[in-house]
């Protein structure tokens, strides 16, 4: 009974929200119809003119305030509502129906931007603009992080070559840790193998062959220590962890909706998600206090309040092992989030680039999304969704090649046949079937691998400690999450920027400071100490020592 | 309309003014009320969840779990396609044909791929595969020199030696320049990155049709741009003129639709004619009148083998006369150099901001390196590409004569072409009905009775009926005869 009564309030109530959006006039029109009836009828000409004109005058007034609050919610929700038509269309043979299909949802949908546009080249006369939505992509990348790795680029740290270059610590790659590991018969052999010239001149599928999922899954396995199988079925691989996000993102959101993100968080996700798919990051700032930990509490807060601006969420995304902390997410913590998201309604992106790239594992054990999941029922395990980088555990991000792993059928057949936009090309699949498929040299490599992220930690933390400077308890990845509160000239985020550009240009290291992975407090900096080999980590202590020295110099 | 309605038959029934006013007021105050409070949800609503999302999740409102929803614009990504263009593709890889192991599977005839070449990719591979992802400076092979992080715009290398291949097979006339370009991955990545840079969501490109079906994809599944089909007449061999773009813009402006730019594949896809100098200048008058930007797909520029010369848009916007920064070019590897698999295309544009995004854009469709390296190596060999160019361009001809022969004994006619992998053809004889609905009867009929998979023109958007698009260049010599006599077969029942 209640149900029903709801529904049917529900539906009026939405008859009358339509009527609104739809715009003053014709709504005011209906309200005053029926209302003439009431002066013609009558005759008693002041009151029946008095009231009507009042309610009308009301119901303005009502409308006006409404549509200001709303207006600019009502024009992102416009635009996306056109989407499903237009894309709709997209597959008909008939040309007429989905042209003006797709015309219909524009007029309603972007009135206001269309005039300005068609007006703007008039006037400035002959230069062609480019669109609109592109701009914030040129614009974008004068962040430090961007700033930093040019730098890099520019005059590159070599032992021998260039002593005084500037120093890699910023760009997760793997440059000497485990290179030496691909002994030259591997690859070699590896190459060979895989390129034969029917397997790698024609189409193949481009969310990668059966073959190569197979094999990948078998890595992903083995890299989670067996304690989960990945079903080669759910795989769709993409060309880079980046595509794989932003093809999550186009999947699981809509243009202006959102997804909340536990800050500090990869300095990627700005572009990956915003730049084209138009989803918006909600951050939820985590703090030292809590060692950096999602805390639930903040978690509902962000929810609520994004709600109540009318922002709609559409799910979370975490990095395990944490980049840039490193830290690993307990079970506990993983099953809260499943909670969260499922009492929410909403998805889980789990980013688990690093899970082969576990070190210090007597402190803890890296738990994968996908083992959570395995015992729960399909209704839950549909909001799941695993970005997994092959680039990162293995060590050859040039190969470009990254994995999303969906327990959610319709994702994945979107993705897959999204895939044709960021393929990975056949020579690179086979190369990557032929380098993965020998189980002993995978077990080699992971392991090897790790040893080695161990002792370099290991040693860039107690250097760090030496000059003062503690890190965040980390165990995967190849970052650490370095405290340098105590060599800002003032807390604040300026403070910070003011650190970094000493680093840069006196100690000549490139690191990523906090505020790019939007940590709300400042002084956190990440250190990627993957590209070190055990040689350079004194002579990035000395540098630091300097900019130490020219800080306390300058207190 | 609903509430207020029965208050007329109140008021004018009864006339009791006072009440007639009093009941529609504390109407309207009860409504607005309602609306009121209904604005702003309550944050501790437990059904609240149900009430943002669209109607269909009112039904799992029972449960308090509802399954999650994946957005709206994934939705029509996810369903299986409608196009027959795609329904072709997938029905082949169900029961594809094979000379010797399977005689009565479907031949494709659908996807544009060549693989009349394959001998001399195969001696060049075997000889240089090695070298080419193995080279260094000093001798000594380096992995960290293919598996570390690289442009994703692609090495410059690359596109010195793409830009010098290109100029090439455009016959000379016309130099690239590297610093223009953005590689890719694929032709595929570099349309859909152009439709994001050049117009907005909701924004058109003008398209002569017919036009190539996987556009549709390409542009509309992420960019939200829409095609305009400028249709071509079988009258001017499927050329487009001035006055239908003219007349297809404004119809579009009417509409009130944004046309952000025109967009055409030379040599044309699907029919395979080749612009001529004089149509490619009327576009750009065109484009610059109405001030909109030009991509031109020119992605079969090598492999044109009729009389007609090729004349690449970068040739024509060369001549100084016009505003370069309109123009755009696309063109990929995997038609020409039959290499689809390496999945290497470019985007080749006059205009900075465009390049910039582009080159920021393609950390989500880069070239791996190594696959960099391997296409270095072959694209700057010039002994081999100016032999495998030559063999290209000869051994289309030679297929296409004997594929249009063939067809034209069956009195089937294909338009006049010049360049492409495929040819269009003219089965409007076998028709039942004149009409969409005729070609799509015997495009099935051609796909499970004659087990041809051949493109009907309405996938292409071709507004007469009756033409497909077959794509001849994966066929062996001895395969054609079978075709003319599946076709021959069909004519016949037909008929009868």
């Amino acid at each position: 009974m209640t149900r029903t009564e709801t529904n049917r309030s529900r539906s009026s109530n939405s008859n009358s929200e339509n009527s609104g959006d739809g715009g003053g006039g014709t709504t005011g029109m209906r309200i005053i119809v029926p209302l003439q009836g009431v002066v013609q009828g009558r005759g008693g000409l002041f009151l029946g003119s008095v009231i009507p004109c009042a309610f009308f005058y009301f119901f303005q007034f009502y409308l006006k305030r409404n549509r200001k609050n709303e207006s600019d919610n009502s024009g992102e929700q416009n635009s996306s509502a056109s989407t499903p038509n237009s894309v709709s269309n997209s597959g008909f043979p008939d040309p007429t129906r989905s042209q003006s299909a797709g015309h219909l949802t524009e007029l309603t949908g972007l009135p206001r931007s269309l005039s300005r546009i068609l007006l703007s080249p008039r006037h400035s006369g002959g230069a062609v603009s480019v669109s609109g939505r592109v701009n914030s992509v040129i614009k974008g990348g004068d962040s430090p992080y961007y700033v930093g790795q040019k730098r890099v680029e520019e005059d590159p740290y070599d032992e021998l070559g260039n002593p005084d270059g500037v120093i890699q610590l910023g760009l997760a790659q793997n440059n000497k840790l485990s290179l030496d590991d691909w002994d030259l018969e591997n690859p070699k052999e590896a190459i060979s193998d895989g390129l034969s010239i029917s397997g790698i001149a024609s189409y193949e599928p481009s969310d990668g062959l059966m073959e190569l999922k197979m094999v990948v899954a078998g890595f992903m396995t083995e890299a989670t220590k067996n304690s989960v199988s990945f079903d080669p079925s759910q795989l769709v691989l993409t060309s880079g962890a980046s595509s794989a996000t932003e093809i999550l993102s186009f999947c699981l959101a809509d243009s202006g909706n959102a997804f909340l993100v536990p800050t500090p968080c990869s300095p990627g996700y700005d572009r990956d998600i915003k730049w084209r798919t138009g989803v918006d990051i909600i951050h939820v700032p985590c703090r030292s206090a809590d060692n950096f930990n999602i805390s639930m509490v903040v978690l509902d807060r962000a929810f609520y309040q994004a709600k109540k601006r009318g922002v709609r969420i559409r799910g979370i995304i975490i990095s395990n092992p944490s980049n840039p902390m490193g830290s690993l997410l307990s079970r506990e913590n993983l099953y809260a989030l499943l909670d969260f998201a499922r009492e929410r309604n909403i998805h889980i992106i789990s980013n688990e680039i690093f899970a082969g790239s576990v070190h210090h594992e007597e402190d803890g054990e890296f738990v994968s999304m996908a083992e959570i999941v395995d015992t729960e029922e399909n209704i839950d395990r549909e909001r799941v969704h695993i970005v997994y980088d092959l680039s990162k555990d293995l060590s050859f991000p040039g190969l470009r090649s990254a994995a999303i792993y969906s327990f959610n059928e319709s994702v994945l057949s979107a993705s897959r046949k999204l895939t044709t936009l960021s393929p990975v090309s056949s020579p690179t699949q086979h190369l990557l079937i032929s380098a993965i498929s020998k189980p002993k040299f995978v077990q080699r490599f992971v392991n090897s691998n790790r040893q080695r992220l161990q002792s370099t930690y290991t040693l860039l933390v107690k250097g760090l400690k030496d000059l003062g400077i503690e890190c965040t308890r980390s165990n995967g990845g190849f970052y650490c999450w370095a405290d340098m509160r105590g060599l800002m000239s003032s807390y604040s985020e300026k403070g910070e920027i003011e650190l970094w550009n000493k680093l840069l240009n006196i100690g000549k290291i490139n690191v990523i400071p906090g505020s790019c992975c939007h940590c709300i407090e400042p002084g956190w900096f990440r250190f990627c100490f993957s590209n070190l080999s055990e040689s350079d980590v004194p002579v990035v202590m000395n540098r630091i020592r300097k900019v130490c020295e020219t800080c306390k110099s300058q207190n | 309309m609903r509430l207020i309605v029965p208050l007329r038959g109140v008021i004018q029934g009864r006339g009791g003014l006072f009440v007639g006013s009093l009941i529609p007021c504390c109407l309207f105050y009860f409504l607005q009320l309602y609306l009121k409070r209904r604005r702003p949800p309550p944050p501790s609503d437990p059904t609240e969840l149900t009430r943002t999302s669209s109607r269909s999740n009112l039904f799992s409102r029972g449960n308090s779990i509802g399954r999650v929803r994946i957005s709206s614009r994934a939705v029509p990504v996810a369903k299986p396609t409608d196009s027959a263009y795609y329904i072709g593709l997938e029905r082949v890889k169900t029961d594809p044909y094979d000379r010797i192991t399977n005689t009565d599977g479907i031949i494709q005839l659908g996807l544009a791929e060549s693989t009349l070449c394959f001998d001399l990719l195969q001696k060049w591979m075997s000889e240089n595969l090695m070298e080419s992802i193995m080279q260094s400076n000093d001798g000594e092979f380096d992995i960290s020199s293919i598996v570390m992080y690289k442009p994703f715009e692609g090495l410059l290398e690359l596109r010195v030696a793409f830009a010098d291949f290109m100029s090439r097979i455009m016959g000379g006339n016309v130099s690239f320049d590297p610093s223009n370009m953005v590689i890719t991955a694929g032709g595929t990545p570099a349309i859909e990155v152009l439709a994001f840079c050049l117009a907005d969501h909701g924004n058109a490109f003008l398209i002569p049709s017919p036009y190539y079906p996987g556009f549709d994809r390409d542009i509309k599944f992420r960019t939200g741009v829409e095609l305009i089909p400028v249709h071509c007449r079988s009258s001017d061999n499927f050329t487009v003129t001035v006055s239908a773009l003219e007349q297809t813009y404004n119809q579009a402006r009417k509409r009130g639709s944004k046309v952000s730019g025109i967009l055409f594949s030379n040599p044309s896809n699907p029919v395979g004619n080749i612009l001529s100098r004089e149509t490619l200048r009327d576009i750009l008058i065109f484009a610059q009148d109405k001030n909109i930007h030009v991509i031109s797909d020119e992605i079969f520029a090598g492999s044109v083998y009729g009389d007609k010369e090729f004349v690449s848009m970068a040739e024509i916007v060369g001549s100084g006369e016009f505003d370069k920064s309109r123009v755009h070019i696309i063109y990929g590897l995997s038609k020409d150099l039959s290499i689809p698999g390496f999945r290497a295309g470019v985007i080749y544009s006059f205009h900075e901001d465009v390049v910039n995004a582009a080159t920021k854009l393609m950390r989500f469709s880069s070239v791996a390196v190594p696959v960099q390296r391997i296409l270095i190596s072959l694209l700057s060999d010039t002994r081999f590409i100016e032999e495998y160019m030559t063999a290209h361009r000869q051994r289309i001809r030679d297929k296409h004569i004997l594929f249009v022969e063939g067809l034209k004994q069956l009195g089937i006619p294909c338009a006049e072409s010049g360049g492409g992998l495929y040819c269009w053809v003219d089965m409007s004889s076998l028709l039942t009905s004149y009409s969409e609905k005729g070609e799509l009867e015997l495009f099935e009929k051609l796909l499970s009775v004659a087990k041809i998979n051949a493109t009907p023109g309405t996938a292409c958007y071709c507004i007469e009926p009756g033409w497909f698009r077959c794509c001849f260049t994966a066929l062996a010599d001895e395969d054609i005869p079978v075709i003319m006599e599946r076709i021959r077969k069909l004519a016949e029942s037909s008929r009868s």
